[in-house]
């Protein structure tokens, strides 16, 4: 609980000293609108010429492209500049000021910077979600709605760890934030089903780069197609995920030496 | 002549041993470079193998190699002056490119095609990759690869001129973020990247036909592909000549009335 309470104190900071510029609030507004349309109008294009796409219907890809906008949203929010501001500290070594705190260091490091305006794409995300489960209608019952929250749990702690763990290599190789380009290009891809493409491109968008699980996998939760094995084997690789990384974590933490504070 | 001669060749052989340190972060940027048209190219065989493996005249293997020959052009004429423009204005890092007696735009020309010579060879290997795994079809026709060449320098010019202006929004605007998303948008609708623009509904190719953009990527891709007739390859000349002649007076005007504006904050 107190952990709760802490983060939530780090998010109020931030989000205080963000809406002192409320005009990047509006930039930002327009950006989404602008991204959001983009996506929508690629579909109108693709649906003008075919019923399905790989199987998916419409209405099931107008939600894949909800759940992409709100995880997007969500890393965008506080995983992406937690991860940017601990590689930056650790490179600084003002990681220091961090592991004096009295608090649990991971913790301290995964919500202490925020870019509150990024919370637009997951509430526009949410829209499209919700415009998308009215058109599904009738199709979507308890047990999809129960699937989809904890195939979306498992896909956003899946990729939270996969962020902790590339920040953590800094410790070793202090420069790596080219790494970090590889996320946002390979999660591009998410905005389309991933079982559309050739397998070598699943596979590394499964296994290398976690993009299918934060998309492909909660919206065919959703639309019923998602197996009990593969959610199960979801739910699992996040539980090893977070598990990992948390070690992974330490480990680099004994490694760092205070560089130049 | 022989003098810029002279200064390209230059800052091309300093700019190859500059980027030459950065090769590991050159291939990580070329990932974008690659999976964009990859993932077209993926959704639109998913759509032409759905509707009988044919769509308005693409077979899986034409969009294949319509996609390839994509990739290719859009990376030798891609620019990221944009965002190098923001910040060395923002800095007052452009103090340096106003004091030599060169117009900065030809640093910056120079720089683009050091890049592309050393980023073709990540790029040509993708080629042949991706042309074995989705079966391209191409069987080019000698006069339309001669007339693709100077098609593709003409694309260059008039894209690295367009997008060179448009940089310029930052003597006047901090938000070019949002300036450069407007651009982006239109560029992947009209220039034929999202999808050739004979998928496009009418009034889209209506908008795409008055653009500058479609003459940047699609119609030299068209050429290569050999998919246009005598007549469109003079037509697609003409207009790219036009917009030549166009991006370069507005290039000239938003740069006289810029450079004014500039006061060299930062330094």
């Amino acid at each position: 609980m107190s952990h709760l309470r802490l983060a939530w104190i780090y998010f109020r900071i931030s989000i205080l000293n963000e809406v002192a510029y409320r005009a990047n609030f509006v930039v930002q507004l327009f950006q989404s609108l602008l991204s959001l349309g983009m996506a929508i109008g690629g579909l109108a294009i693709v649906f003008s010429h075919t019923e399905t796409l790989g199987g998916w219907h419409p209405d099931e890809l107008l939600a894949l492209l909800g759940v992409y906008f709100l995880v997007g949203g969500a890393i965008g929010f506080v995983i992406q500049p937690s991860m940017q501001r601990l590689m930056e500290d650790v490179r600084q070594g003002t990681l220091d000021f961090v592991l004096m705190k009295p608090a649990g260091a991971q913790l301290l490091v995964s919500v202490r910077q925020v870019q509150v305006w990024k919370l637009v794409d997951a509430l526009l995300g949410l829209g499209v979600l919700a415009v998308a489960l009215s058109r599904l209608g009738g199709r979507v019952g308890v047990d999809q709605a129960l699937a989809f929250a904890l195939a979306l749990a498992a896909g956003v702690a899946i990729v939270y760890s996969f962020w902790l763990a590339l920040a953590t290599v800094t410790f070793w190789f202090v420069r790596v934030d080219n790494i970090l380009v590889v996320f946002q290009s390979m999660y591009e891809a998410g905005r389309w089903p991933i079982t559309i493409y050739p397998s070598w491109l699943r596979y590394a968008l499964t296994f290398l780069v976690p993009v299918a699980f934060a998309t492909t996998i909660p919206a065919e939760a959703l639309s019923g197609r998602l197996t009990p094995g593969a959610l199960l084997g979801a739910v699992s690789l996040a539980l090893v995920m977070l598990a990992a990384s948390r070690w992974f974590w330490r480990r680099g933490i004994s490694h760092y030496s205070g560089a130049s504070a | 002549m022989t003098r810029y001669l002279d200064i390209y060749r230059t800052q091309l052989k300093t700019n190859i041993m500059l980027q030459l340190q950065y090769r590991a972060a050159m291939a990580i940027w070329l990932i974008d470079t690659v999976l964009q048209p990859l993932i077209y190219l993926v959704v639109w065989t998913t759509v032409a193998r759905a509707s009988g493996g044919q769509l308005v005249g693409f077979s899986g293997g034409d969009f294949a190699s319509y996609y390839i020959i994509l990739m290719v052009v859009n990376h030798l004429t891609f620019t990221w002056i944009m965002f190098v423009f923001e910040y060395n204005v923002r800095y007052g890092q452009f103090s340096f490119a106003l004091l030599r007696a060169l117009h900065p735009i030809h640093t910056d020309i120079a720089e683009n095609l050091g890049y592309k010579v050393l980023s073709l060879a990540v790029i040509l290997p993708a080629v042949v990759i991706m042309a074995v795994a989705f079966d391209a079809k191409w069987q080019p026709q000698l006069w339309a690869v001669l007339a693709f060449l100077p098609a593709l320098a003409l694309a260059f010019l008039t894209r690295f001129l367009l997008e060179w202006t448009l940089a310029q929004a930052a003597f006047w605007t901090t938000r070019v973020d949002a300036v450069n998303q407007v651009f982006f948008v239109a560029q992947l609708f009209f220039s034929g990247f999202i999808a050739p623009l004979a998928l496009l509904p009418a009034p889209l190719r209506l908008v795409a036909n008055a653009l500058p953009l479609r003459w940047q990527l699609a119609f030299p891709v068209d050429l290569a592909l050999g998919r246009l007739s005598w007549q469109q390859t003079l037509q697609g000349y003409a207009m790219q000549g036009l917009w030549l002649l166009a991006t370069f007076a507005l290039m000239r005007l938003v740069w006289r009335q810029g450079v004014r504006r500039y006061s060299a904050v930062g330094q």
